[in-house]
């Protein structure tokens, strides 16, 4: 520890003038008692024989105390407080970002291998070994998520303008609390619906990519409802009311006024809600299965997709087991690119359609 | 197009909450009425109702007849949309489109009722609106420009303007310079006084000598204590009321002795 601020005197001193300063430790004095706190705990990590965990945890527990003691003797109680919390809210940050970031290292550093051009342009057509790909399945993906956002939007869209410009008494809250219940249906529930729903119309042997659309159309619905009803919450009152009081009708004014204001927050909704069901596994593997060879037609057969190609990859590897392990890891990293890649677009949503109130 | 309104007998509820009780009132056409009362006694309720804006609120609901030119504005076959582009209004605080430019705010109200027109025709009522409205000058150069941009006073403009740009036959004012300077106030004081040669225009405020400066008939609203229902205690030209009440209570408010 610095041995500067333990000279100075306890606590703060008064001064005159009807502001009481305060005495400061350095900027940096918390980043050094931090860095000695890691010194020290990998000294204390070494008797035990050394090991980066148990460093980072000595040293951050050290590095901690250490600094609320110093402030407490230089800056007094109150600032102490303030520079313990921090300390820990940044530590609890910290533990929260570590499975984060092993995961895509994990996902990087196994999934960069088979990363290439071939992945993306072959299927698993007549593939037992090496090569092969999953353009079918980045294909199906697409294709199904796609009809599954053409089913959800339409009607979660529709639904959150019922509860927000006209629902009331009774069918609303029974709506909401359906919307809530939906909410929290686990994902194995919504393909078990959507297989019943086609197995009771179509028959027995009935395979297709509207199933796992439905089946994510229900998982989907509710999430945009909620995210939409909460958007359209936020348009002010005066908004609507000057529209009526121009004489436009309420239709023409949730159309053209309601909509319009709240178009950034419903298109970064919508988007999130993509990207809530891109990646869903469960209801696929029982509704749309997986093929090998590829399948664009969603109303006949069965369909790849990425979280099933990853999952059949992984548990069911042919003659080469590594480069079904390489297929299954390259699979989940485009997923985690797709997931991130719909943030950033929601993102750019709700950056380039906000209304813009600046001069 | 100015017309004279007859109010007859009205009640006003939110919900069973009688907010203002009984008001009997007779607003002149091509003139301005003003309406003074102490905070709370109901006379934006009153106003809105006029409108037909109060029953845009949940479980609001009214109670006697609003006759416009001779038609029971709450006759069972009226379109309460319809009543809307008869009779427009500016409220309190300014609400420009925040998705429009000042431009499209100003023929908001045809556009957004799908209202063809051609292009020559737009640019001539948007000039001609904000003329109106004491704002072109201002604004001529950035009409391509978002409403919500301007300052306060021009916001409250632009909101005019909108208003008088669907060319109602009567002008709702709800405390339009409530939150402007004194030359915005003017400004808007001014337009007033232009507007109702083509206008019926009734206006709330709490600005005692903008009634008397703008106004030629003068309505009173006071309330006996909290959770008693408003009433229209005195209704007489301008001139009547600030010399010469019939009211005890309207002397008492006017002249300060109130409470
Ligand atoms: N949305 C509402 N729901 C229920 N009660 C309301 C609502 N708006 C107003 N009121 C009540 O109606 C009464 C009249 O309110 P109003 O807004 O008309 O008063 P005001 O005269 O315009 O007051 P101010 O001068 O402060 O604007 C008040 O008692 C108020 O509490
Ligand atoms: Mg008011």
């Amino acid at each position: 520890m610095s041995t500067d601020t333990q000279a100075a005197p306890p606590a703060a001193t008064p001064q005159e003038g009807p502001v009481r300063v305060q005495r400061k430790l350095p900027r940096y004095a918390p980043f050094g008692l931090f860095a000695g706190g890691v010194a020290v705990g990998a000294a204390l990590s070494a008797l035990t024989g050394f090991s980066v965990i148990s460093t980072v945890v000595y040293g951050v527990v050290l590095g901690t105390v250490a600094v609320y003691a110093a402030s407490r003797a230089v800056e007094g109680r109150r600032k102490a407080t303030d520079r313990l919390v921090t300390s820990l809210v940044t530590t609890a940050f910290g533990i929260a970002m570590v499975p984060l970031v092993s995961l895509v290292w994990t996902v990087l550093d196994n999934g960069l291998a088979r990363f290439d051009g071939q992945f993306f342009s072959n299927s698993m057509y007549r593939v037992v070994g090496e090569g092969g790909g999953a353009y079918h399945a980045v294909l199906g993906t697409l294709i199904i998520t796609a009809l599954a956002t053409a089913i959800s939007v339409p009607i979660g869209l529709m639904a959150a303008i019922y509860l927000v410009e006209y629902g009331t008494g009774r069918l609303k809250k029974a709506i909401t609390f359906f919307v809530d219940v939906m909410t929290g249906i686990p994902s194995i529930v919504a393909g078990l619906f959507a297989f019943a729903l086609f197995t009771l119309l179509f028959g027995n042997d009935f395979r297709a990519g509207v199933m796992g659309a439905v089946a994510l159309s229900v998982l989907m619905i509710p999430v945009v409802v909620r995210s939409c009803e909460e958007v359209l919450k936020l348009v002010p009152n005066e908004l609507r009311e000057a529209s009526y009081a121009l004489g436009v009708p309420k239709w023409r004014t949730v159309m053209k006024v309601v909509l319009p204001t709240a178009v950034a927050g419903l298109g970064t909704g919508i988007t999130l809600a993509v990207a809530r069901v891109v990646g869903e596994t469960a209801p696929l593997l029982i509704t749309v299965g997986l093929i090998t060879g590829t399948n664009l037609n969603p109303f006949d057969g069965r369909m790849a997709t990425l979280p099933v190609f990853a999952y059949y990859q992984l548990t069911q590897p042919g003659v080469n087991e590594q480069a079904f392990l390489d297929r299954a890891w390259t699979a989940a990293l485009l997923l985690i690119i797709l997931v991130m890649a719909l943030n950033v677009v929601a993102r750019l949503i709700s950056r380039f359609f906000a209304p813009t109130t600046g001069r | 197009m100015a017309k004279r309104i007859e109010v007859s007998d009205l009640n006003i509820y939110y919900g069973n909450f009688l907010a203002v009780e009984g008001v009997n009132v007779s607003i002149e056409p091509r003139s301005i009425t003003a309406l003074i009362g102490p905070s709370g006694c109901g006379k934006s309720t009153f106003l809105r109702s006029i409108n037909r804006m109060h029953e845009v609120l949940p479980g609001a609901r009214v109670e006697g007849k609003v006759v416009m030119d001779g038609q029971d504005l709450y006759g069972s076959d009226v379109d309460p949309v319809d009543v809307r582009r008869q009779i427009g209004m500016v409220f309190q605080r300014p609400n420009p489109f925040p998705t429009m430019s000042i431009y499209d705010n100003v023929i908001a109200g045809n556009r957004l009722n799908n209202k063809r027109m051609k292009r020559a025709e737009t640019d001539e009522l948007v000039e001609r609106s904000l003329r109106g409205a004491n704002l072109w000058n201002e604004v001529k150069d950035r009409l391509d420009r978002p409403g919500s941009g301007l300052s306060g006073g021009q916001q409250q403009r632009l909101c005019i303007a909108r208003a008088i740009a669907v060319e109602p036959d009567v002008l709702l004012m709800d405390e339009p310079c409530s939150a402007l300077d004194p030359i915005s106030t003017l400004a808007i004081e001014d337009l007033m006084t232009e507007l109702k040669e083509r206008f019926t225009i009734v206006i709330v405020t709490h600005n005692m000598q903008q009634a008397a400066r703008v106004s030629e008939q003068t309505g009173f609203f006071n309330l006996n204590g909290v959770g008693q229902p408003g009433r229209l205690i005195e209704f007489n030209p301008t001139e009547k009321i600030f010399s010469n009440p019939d009211e005890k209570a309207t002397e008492d408010y006017i002249s300060g002795r109130f409470g």
